[in-house]
């Protein structure tokens, strides 16, 4: 039933999610702060060391709820139905993202230095 | 249209229906948004093997279309036609190949969805640092992929039977 090519294929992608996994846990930085995008553009962004919560109302009606504490950032609610935003993790490592596809959020973590850098490529 | 190919399409159709609402009613415990079994995949793969590619096809766009008209949104049901088609091109050529069991497929077929989500997700917001959920999720189709694969070559057996 099972031939061989199909472990061999199994293998293949078990090896490609080890390398992933380790290059992202060897290079991964906490980030100092957080940055939300709106329809694929910067809307604002916030220090991760200030405790707050904060609500992001777009003209449909449609709307993200976050908070940061202790350096940590959590989608808490959301009028999205699914609701997989407010699920995801909380998030603190550098480029780890919390994602609303259907309110077109993003949220997601910045390295002080790096986000300079990525400004002026902007 | 001989009737018997009708009343298959029909059959499976309504097997793919019920297995996506199942799917949307127990969503599985992990702290990782998007990743289920693929449950309506599992009737994709015996269309593929019973009746053909071209079936199979068929099959996959009734059901993204009814699936997203009934429990989703325009925007999942984006998605699920990127991953879908990918999934379907890559298992259809696969199997003619023939390097593959039907277990094979199935996993590759459970990652190449995976992978035209991610692809669509990150064109639609228009951020490179969703990649980050690639190996989460390649892990996930592999494991999907390989149980609707296995469950797959059952029913297969069992429908190929006169």
């Amino acid at each position: 039933m099972i031939k061989k090519n199909d472990l061999i294929l199994i293998g293949v992608i078990l090896c490609i999610c080890l390398a992933a996994f380790a290059i992202m846990l060897l290079s991964r930085k906490e980030g100092s702060k957080l940055i939300v995008y709106l329809n694929g553009e910067v809307y604002k962004s916030f220090p991760l060391d200030e405790d707050i919560e904060f609500t992001v109302n777009q003209e449909d009606g449609s709307y993200n709820t976050f908070v940061i504490k202790d350096g940590e950032v959590d989608m808490i609610d959301a009028s999205c139905p699914d609701k997989l935003c407010v699920k995801d993790r909380s998030i603190h490592y550098n480029n780890e993202t919390i994602v609303c596809l259907p309110n077109k959020l993003v949220l997601e973590i910045a390295n002080g230095v790096e986000d300079d850098i990525d400004m002026i490529a902007r | 249209m001989k009737s018997k190919k009708i009343s298959t399409y029909g059959l499976l159709i309504a097997l793919a229906f019920i297995l996506s609402y199942i799917e949307a009613m127990f969503p599985l415990p992990v702290p990782i948004p998007g990743i289920k079994l693929g449950l309506a995949n599992l009737v994709v793969i015996v269309a593929l093997y019973t009746m053909g590619a071209k079936e199979a096809f068929v099959l996959s766009i009734i059901r993204i279309i009814l699936v997203g008209f009934t429990f989703g949104s325009l925007s999942t049901m984006l998605f699920s036609l990127a991953g879908g088609l990918l999934s379907w091109l890559l298992m259809s050529v696969l199997k003619y190949i023939g390097i593959f069991s039907h277990v094979g497929v199935s996993i590759v077929g459970g990652v190449s969805h995976n992978i035209g989500q991610i692809i669509t997700s990150i064109l639609i917001m228009e951020n490179i640092n969703i990649i980050y959920y690639l190996p989460f999720l390649l892990i996930s189709g592999l494991l999907c992929g390989a149980v609707i694969g296995i469950v797959g070559g059952m029913i297969i057996q069992r429908i190929k039977k006169p």
